[in-house]
């Protein structure tokens, strides 16, 4: 099996206020083209564990490999290259550059990677909007368009660099039923026919349900 | 791995969207430069307005004689009482005479000099100006008018006729303009010149001399050197007084020393004549910079305020970059650019604000009774002032935006998207 993401007896203590252990011998994993979502009350640890998973947090121990290598203890430069090259990340709020047009923010990724030319950038961000049917914004400001419209735009952008896994801390969960229903086609569309991994930190059922597995946790620990 | 087009376009778009902000701490940099070149070009202008006023009467080195008593007195040749303590009272100066000896063979010397810009002979003489029955006492000064205003500015302070016409006039003489006023006279009139010995000489006025200090101007007056040793009746040779330029003044200590034990004479150089006048000088560039120090410093402030500002805005903006794969030092570099290019557009305008000032200032009219060559205020035009003024723009910019850049370098991305 071709596993694109792993963890080994990952621990985390908040040390502020009190001492706390958030997470507790967090072990999984996550195999290319999955869709796995991570459910659990409020507190549970899951989105402390998205973040360590996605290199962003570092203050942990235990062991994360990524494409079956391993990523504990690189620098904080070498984990933002990683972050740019090999994940994509969608936010519960969009979090979009607010000053940028659609287009710049989507390519903002692959001009930070810089591996192809700005020409190719363009038009793979192109490619990328069209096909999430919303390249007719490319050139709108981020900030005047629609909450949906902007979750999608942050989902182009998470696949710009076609990464290995994209990460989402509630993606859907600041959007009405609709979006929601939208964003997961696209979620399910990705998995399915590009074969990509998908890890979703979420709060709603329906959405879970329908995804290949869900990852239950309670006080840090992973139940099921 | 930096990719600097990326971070230069962050940079551009947060500059441009928050052109406001931008714009103030730009002209926060260009109020300070301006002020800077503004102030430093004018106060060096007053400073060498100062030092002209009395250096370019002064000569670098000035050679005469010296009446007074030697240092070895008759006594001290006697050698019985060489283990004595002798007083000697009632000294009189040696007997000497005013003249240089062979002062042509001297001015020859030290023209060869390769520091000797121009050696130029002078006879100093007391004399009476007639008036009527009136003498008022004064001093004829015999020169070579053309070489005096070439090494000496002679020219800045004839106010009526010129140094070319005293030296086409064997009888011609540079009045100072206190006695003319006393005597009335004008140029083309004559004036009778009496001798300590007695006799009288008709002299006619080609020129007034102002020097700025009155005293001078009611006793000083200049006629060609051939003209004096007539009226005094001596040879072409009867030199009192040589003046050198150098072309380098912190030479002159040094020559003076050697003139001195060389040919037996005494030599003043011009830094010992005007020490306290250096003294002057150097205060005041000290302030003159210590000003403008702090009105850079201060628009270094407020850079340093509105990028701080400026990163808390962008909390969010810098998270997101983060999360995207930018490293905290390329996040660094953003705001540094910023930093960077404020300080440049800003002292840039400051040059030219400071050029346009003193430019005005330059051309704003500043007639005084002591220096009468002055129209205008004075202002020096150094290009060094603007070197200095940019590079401290992009010294304290820089500076200014390190600090705050350091700070947005060190977010931590995951407490600020929880954060939300």
């Amino acid at each position: 099996m071709n596993l694109v993401l792993e963890t080994n007896n990952i621990n985390k203590y908040f040390k502020k206020p009190v001492l706390f252990h958030v997470l507790k011998d967090i072990n999984f994993k996550v195999s290319k083209g999955e869709f796995v979502s991570i459910m659990g009350k409020s507190g549970c640890g899951k989105s402390t564990l998205l973040y360590i998973l996605s290199t962003m947090d570092n203050d942990y121990t235990g062991k994360l490999f990524l494409n079956n290598q391993l990523v504990t203890g690189n620098s904080r430069q070498e984990l933002s290259a990683i972050r740019n090259k090999h994940i994509g990340f969608v936010f519960q709020f969009h979090y979009l550059l607010s000053e940028f047009s659609v287009l710049e923010n989507v390519m903002l990724p692959a001009k930070k990677l810089g591996r192809k030319t700005f020409k190719e950038i363009e038009f793979d961000a192109l490619q990328k909007l069209k096909m999430l049917h919303i390249d007719h914004l490319a050139k709108k400001r981020a900030s005047r368009i629609s909450g949906g419209e902007k979750q999608r735009v942050a989902i182009a952008r998470a696949l710009i660099n076609n990464p290995s896994i994209i990460m989402g801390d509630e993606p859907t969960g600041n959007l009405d039923s609709h979006n929601s229903e939208n964003v997961f086609n696209v979620f399910k569309e990705l998995s399915v026919e590009q074969g990509l991994s998908l890890l979703v930190v979420t709060h709603d059922d329906d959405f879970a349900s329908r995804s290949d597995r869900i990852i239950r946790m309670e006080d840090g620990k992973i139940i099921v | 791995m930096t990719n600097w087009n990326v971070i230069a376009s962050i940079a551009k778009t947060h500059l441009l969207t928050k052109i406001k902000q931008t714009s103030t701490a730009a002209i926060g940099v260009t109020f300070g430069i301006g002020a800077y070149i503004t102030l430093v070009s004018f106060m060096s202008g007053l400073n060498q307005m100062m030092d002209d006023l009395i250096l370019n009467l002064t000569p670098h080195i000035h050679i005469y004689n010296e009446i007074e008593p030697s240092d070895r007195q008759p006594l001290n040749l006697y050698d019985k009482f060489k283990n004595s303590f002798n007083v000697v009272h009632s000294i009189k100066p040696k007997m000497n005479q005013k003249k240089i000896h062979n002062a042509f063979p001297i001015i020859n010397y030290l023209k060869e000099n390769e520091n000797a810009l121009g050696v130029l002979p002078q006879l100093k003489s007391q004399i009476f100006y007639i008036a009527g029955s009136i003498e008022m006492a004064g001093s004829l000064t015999g020169i070579k008018p053309l070489e005096e205003a070439t090494y000496f500015k002679l020219d800045d302070y004839i106010v009526q006729g010129s140094s070319n016409e005293l030296h086409n006039n064997s009888n011609g003489v540079l009045l100072g303009i206190e006695i003319a006023k006393k005597m009335s006279l004008r140029v083309g009139d004559r004036v009778q010149i009496s001798t300590i010995d007695g006799g009288v000489f008709p002299l006619k006025i080609v020129g007034l001399y102002q020097s700025g200090i009155a005293d001078i101007d009611a006793i000083q007056s200049f006629a060609n050197i051939k003209t004096v040793q007539r009226i005094l009746g001596v040879p072409q040779n009867y030199i009192t007084d040589i003046n050198v330029k150098l072309n380098n003044i912190d030479k002159a200590f040094l020559l003076a020393k050697n003139i001195e034990k060389q040919f037996n004479l005494t030599a003043v150089d011009i830094n010992t004549a005007n020490a306290q006048f250096e003294t002057g000088t150097s205060i005041r560039n000290l302030i003159t910079y210590a000003v403008s120090i702090t009105l850079l410093i201060v628009a270094g402030f407020g850079i340093y305020n509105i990028l701080n500002m400026l990163i808390y805005e962008k909390m969010n903006d810098i998270a997101i970059l983060m999360a995207t794969g930018f490293s905290g030092t390329d996040v660094q570099l953003i705001f540094m650019l910023q930093a960077i290019i404020i300080g440049i557009v800003g002292g840039i305008f400051g040059l030219v604000v400071g050029y346009g000032l003193s430019n005005l200032i330059d051309n704003i009219p500043f007639e005084t009774q002591a220096l009468p060559t002055v129209k205008t205020y004075p202002v020096i035009f150094n290009i060094w002032n603007y070197v200095i003024g940019i590079s401290f723009a992009f010294i304290s910019t820089f500076f200014a935006g390190y600090f705050p850049s350091q700070k947005a370098k060190k977010i931590d991305p995951v407490t600020i998207i929880r954060g939300q």
